[in-house]
């Protein structure tokens, strides 16, 4: 199954992923429109310090400790893409509690957010890739 | 082959997709005295205060039984086994025959011996789905609740019915809510919030005495209530298997295959002991998550297929009224705190490894301190300075992120 | 503090209702241009910083960005014209020598944009090249005068050694140190996925690059940096650097702060020193010491690499390069005047050499004249912009072509011409880690590729229009050109008739 890849050595800090992803899932279809005056909740995040910097998203695990967590079945994993129903979670945050990579967050509306590889907007293929300048994040079948 | 399972919770979930992970075809039973289509209890207290209902509730699809091709006996109460008939006798006389069973009971709320208990006519407790629907028809806008407990459940009821009755009082012996899971500091912030929101919390003194609508604490203090709510503990149900000489301390032990002590009979869940990997001893972690994990594990096994259950440890992600709390572990050892508006974190940590730890208000991010403490990663691999200040895979090494994030190494 | 008379070149135009506050721009100038502000929530810049690189406004997601030459304006004078004015106030400020980099980019002529290219039509058939077979593969070093015979009559193989190109374009020397690690690596794979070569430069070769030898030419240059043994074996072919039509005439100067770790190393000199390349190799003082070198390179890879002299265009190329091709040299390749470099003192890249059409010609009929054209190869650089342009220096004699700033500008750059400060923003002219890692190689090596290949089609579609279907037919072929534009004297020594004869 395809799934994103960081690479750090590539990874420029230059949080292009964090806006592309944000506008992804802002369901507009101008980003300007979709990004201006918000603080953006993105779905992967950047860690940066002393001149390293990568991004994180969900990982999409074979043994994914949020969906086996996960209090309400609202996580769940399907044709290898694990998937929030956003109307079934209630923010109880063991999935927070329980992803290694800090993968997952909260969001606006007290359900949880997390990377779905792009699968439910209209982005099609994972916007994070499409955006990122230097081939840092790829979606590639390993 | 064929499968029996007692229990219809996040265990036989696991259970049953384990299951059905390594054998598509045999015969499998779910035995319940619960009536309700496999639903997450947990739930309850979202429930009442309606971030959820019934449909929303229901723990996997509607379509889980049938796709999975269980039997389901519910509304059935399972009262022996017989280990060499291999049979599960039940209330209404009938007997199943199984040649892997899962026992996965669960546990029952305890309530203590209180003195003039029985004449209080609107008694609650708060554990299954049952439990709170009865608790539902009891609310009202003038209704006054009495909740012996500041633990867990007893809070999280508290939460729950807050907008839908006058008043919450909550009464515990201890002097700190949610004294197992947080530690002093925690609490206050806690206890703080709580009645911020308006709870009334009566720390430090017991009940000594209930009337029909009223009760009386070890201080001589009268409290008025029209509705109460018991939530002091809970027990694991282990009596089925202990009645067989299954192996147990409070609750069942288990291989790590989650097989008990007697062939062919496993358990899961909030019944079973489980090897604790933050204090290395073998305990009750009554917690959704190890349930499952035992349930999938315990189903793989059952089916013929290896499965461990291993990583065991206490946590809990909780909140109440927008503050969110998340532990895990245990709490011993040195100590590292950071305080901010409205946030709390310690986390505690001795010989090398994080042993717990303990976050209030900004909880992001906090799987990666779960992780060390399961995985017992030494924290002289990381930069233990930067994962104190925020959990964050910068404090890991870069051939660490390389495998997990999938960079390639050159 | 005292007045500093420079006014900015450039101002940064931001469309605020476009801009997002990614803080993209902010990130990713080395110069420190854009800043935010959260007071007001608006970005700012600096337009004193800016060296219009269009790093930002290339990665600014809403294109809310735009870089314009400023307004701001001298009094109108043709002579004293703002550049003059404002080179002054800069040497009064510093009292040093300007520093420029890339090629001269003033208003001399460009040749090949005063020379067109035949077509075929009626008498003389065109080529198809998607039906029909079209050779762009060349082979480089000097050619065997007649065939000989063993004492059995079997043909004897009196080839000297040749480099083998699969389209007639190379890679020209920048050295490891004036481009990064990222810039070399993205070459030497394009090298070998296209089937031709790249050039070290005067810097050496990393180690990690040792691997790509097979499509690599060595460098040998006044300051020997990083030459040895291994060195010179590694590559296809060496190259004897006697000058860069950048800055002819002189030596180069890497300051010691940029030699650190494996720069240092790849050129084996101590880390911090100063890496000064001086103006003549001190032991070349005449055709017969350049001999020698030839020759000790040969001795040193035992005859079975071709060796390259490269030159600057300067005024007596034409005798020049007759005495290299007698000194033993397989190739000759000649840089003109547009050609670029790292830094360079602006004096010199403005004002110095002659413009490579003019070299290429003249050097070609010398050594036709003198019979000894078939004894070397010609290569020529120094700004070979296109497809059109390696057509038409291949017409007026050049058996190949070298381009360097092309491949930079496709790894990127946009020649804002402040290679010298080393804080290239694209990751190229830079030895910053954080800045070298925006060129990703996977990307780069990709994009050279693209390039080239998309050149060898045009190249094709060229010749097969002049129904010609290989570049050894369209070699020094110079009746396939003509001049717009140009005088008798033009005409002339580029060897080509005007427009309408």
């Amino acid at each position: 199954m395809k799934k994103v890849y960081v690479n750090e050595k590539w990874c420029l800090g230059c949080h292009l992923c964090e806006y592309y992803c944000a506008f992804a899932n802002s369901g507009e279809k101008d980003m300007v429109k979709a990004l201006t005056n918000l603080q953006i909740h993105p779905r992967i995040q950047i860690e940066e310090a002393n001149g390293i910097s990568f991004a994180v998203s969900c990982r999409h695990c074979d043994e994914p400790l949020c969906v086996k967590g996960c209090i309400t079945g609202a996580l769940t994993k399907k044709d290898g893409v694990i998937v929030i129903d956003k109307d079934k979670c209630v923010g109880c945050y063991t999935c927070i509690l329980s992803c290694p990579y800090g993968a997952i967050s909260h969001s606006e509306t007290g359900a949880i957010q997390k990377c779905e590889l792009c699968t439910k907007n209209a982005g099609g293929v994972p916007q994070c890739v499409k955006g990122c300048p230097n081939g840092a994040i790829v979606f590639e079948e390993r | 082959m064929k499968y029996v399972i007692i229990g219809n919770s996040a265990a036989a979930a696991g259970a049953v997709e384990g299951i059905r992970s390594v054998d598509a075809e045999s015969e499998t039973v779910i035995i319940s005295k619960e009536k309700y289509h496999m639903y997450s209890r947990p739930l309850i207290s979202y429930y009442l205060c309606g971030k959820t209902d019934l449909l929303r509730m229901k723990y996997r699809p509607d379509d889980f039984y049938e796709k999975n091709g269980c039997t389901c006996l519910f509304g059935e109460t399972a009262v022996k086994i017989d280990s060499v008939k291999k049979e599960v006798l039940l209330e209404s006389g009938k007997a199943v025959s199984y040649d892997k069973l899962l026992v996965a009971t669960g546990s029952n709320p305890f309530v203590p011996p209180f003195k003039g208990l029985e004449k209080v006519k609107d008694k609650h407790s708060f554990m299954s789905l049952d439990d709170a629907l009865e608790l539902e028809k009891s609310l009202g806008k003038d209704k006054k609740v009495l909740i012996v407990g500041a633990g867990l459940i007893g809070l999280k009821c508290a939460e729950g019915i807050k907008d839908r009755v006058a008043e919450i009082t909550v009464i515990d012996l201890s002097e700190r809510v949610l004294s197992s899971i947080l530690d002093e500091e925690g609490s206050e912030m806690v206890k703080a919030h709580l009645e911020k929101n308006g709870i009334n919390l009566i720390l430090g003194h017991t009940v000594t005495e209930f009337t029909e609508n009223g009760a009386v604490t070890d201080s001589g203090e009268k409290i008025d209530f029209d509705i109460l709510v018991t939530a002091v503990g809970v027990r694991p149900n282990t009596s089925l298997l202990t009645d067989i000489g299954a192996r147990a301390n409070r609750g069942i032990l288990t291989d790590s295959s989650m097989q008990t002590s007697i062939d062919g009979i496993y358990c899961a869940g909030d019944c079973c002991e489980s090897d604790d990997v933050a204090s290395g001893t073998s305990r009750v972690l009554a917690l959704l998550p190890n349930a499952y994990r035992q349930g999938e594990a315990a189903g793989i096994s059952m089916a013929g297929g290896n499965a461990e259950f291993s990583g065991a440890i206490p946590m809990n992600a909780i909140g109440f009224f927008g503050l969110h709390i998340i532990t895990a572990g245990v709490y011993e050892g040195e100590t590292c705190e950071k305080r901010s508006d409205g946030c709390y974190k310690k986390l505690f940590y001795k010989d090398n490894l994080l042993k717990g730890y303990i976050m209030i208000g900004d909880v992001e991010k906090a799987g990666i301190y779960t992780s060390l403490i399961r995985n017992k990663t030494p924290l002289s691999d990381i930069d233990f300075g930067l994962i104190c200040e925020k959990p964050s895979l910068m404090a890991f090494s870069r051939k660490y992120r390389n495998e997990k994030l999938g960079g390639r190494i050159q | 503090m005292p007045i500093n008379f420079i006014y900015p070149d450039y101002e940064v135009v931001r469309d605020n209702t476009r801009c997002i506050r990614c803080r993209a721009c902010e990130r990713q100038c080395a110069n420190g241009v854009h800043s935010y502000d959260p007071e007001t929530n608006f970005l700012k810049s600096d337009e004193s910083k800016c060296v219009n690189c269009h790093r930002c406004v290339s990665l600014c997601p809403t294109r809310a960005l735009k870089i314009v030459r400023t307004p701001h304006t001298f009094k109108e004078n043709a002579n004293w014209n703002e550049r003059a004015i404002e080179e002054i106030y800069m040497q009064a400020n510093s009292g040093g020598v300007l520093l420029s980099s890339m090629g001269n980019p003033e208003r001399y002529p460009v040749y090949w944009d005063k020379i067109l290219i035949n077509a075929s039509q009626v008498t003389n058939p065109p080529i198809d090249p998607l039906r029909e077979p079209m050779e762009t593969r060349t082979f480089l070093g000097k050619k065997p005068s007649s065939v000989e015979r063993n004492p059995d009559g079997s043909l004897k193989n009196n080839l000297p050694p040749q480099l083998e190109l699969e389209l007639p374009i190379m890679f020209s020397a920048m050295s490891y140190g004036s481009i990064s690690y990222n810039a070399h690596e993205s070459m030497a794979r394009a090298a070998q996925a296209l089937g031709t070569y790249y050039n070290t430069g005067e810097g050496g070769l990393h180690e990690d690059f040792y691997k790509y030898g097979k499509n690599t030419i060595v460098q040998v240059a006044s300051g020997r940096f990083g030459v040895y043994n291994d060195y010179l074996n590694a590559g296809a072919a060496i190259e004897i650097k006697m000058g860069q039509g950048a800055k002819p005439g002189i030596g180069g100067h890497l300051p010691g702060t940029k030699i650190v770790g494996d720069i240092a190393k790849t050129r084996m000199i101590p880390e911090g020193s100063d890496a000064i390349s001086p103006a003549p190799h001190h032991d070349i003082y005449s055709i017969e010491d350049l001999r020698q070198l030839v020759y000790s390179l040969k001795e040193a890879t035992e005859y079975k690499k071709p060796v390259i002299v490269k030159v600057a265009a300067v005024h007596n190329i034409a005798a020049i390069a007759s005495g290299i091709a007698r000194s033993g040299a397989d190739i000759i390749a000649i840089d003109g005047f547009r050609g670029g470099t790292g830094a360079a003192p602006t004096r010199i890249r403005d004002n110095v050499g002659i413009p490579i059409e003019l070299a290429l010609a003249s050097v070609d009929t010398r050594l036709r004249d003198e019979g000894i054209r078939n004894s070397v190869s010609l290569v020529a650089g120094g700004s070979i912009r296109n497809s059109a342009d390696v057509v038409k220096a291949i017409a007026l004699g050049a058996d190949a072509v070298y381009i360097a700033t092309g491949a930079l500008i496709a790894l990127g750059c946009h020649l804002c011409r402040s290679c010298q400060t080393g804080n290239c923003n694209w990751g190229i002219a830079t030895q910053k880690p954080e800045l070298v890692r925006r060129l990703n190689p996977d990307i780069g090596y990709m994009r050279l590729v693209n390039l080239l290949t998309a050149w060898n089609h045009e190249i094709k579609e060229l010749m097969g229009g002049m129904g010609i279907n290989s570049i050894e037919a369209l070699k020094g072929n110079r009746l396939m050109l003509r001049g717009v534009g140009l005088t008798a004297k033009e005409l002339e020594i580029l060897g080509i008739s005007h427009a309408g004869e």
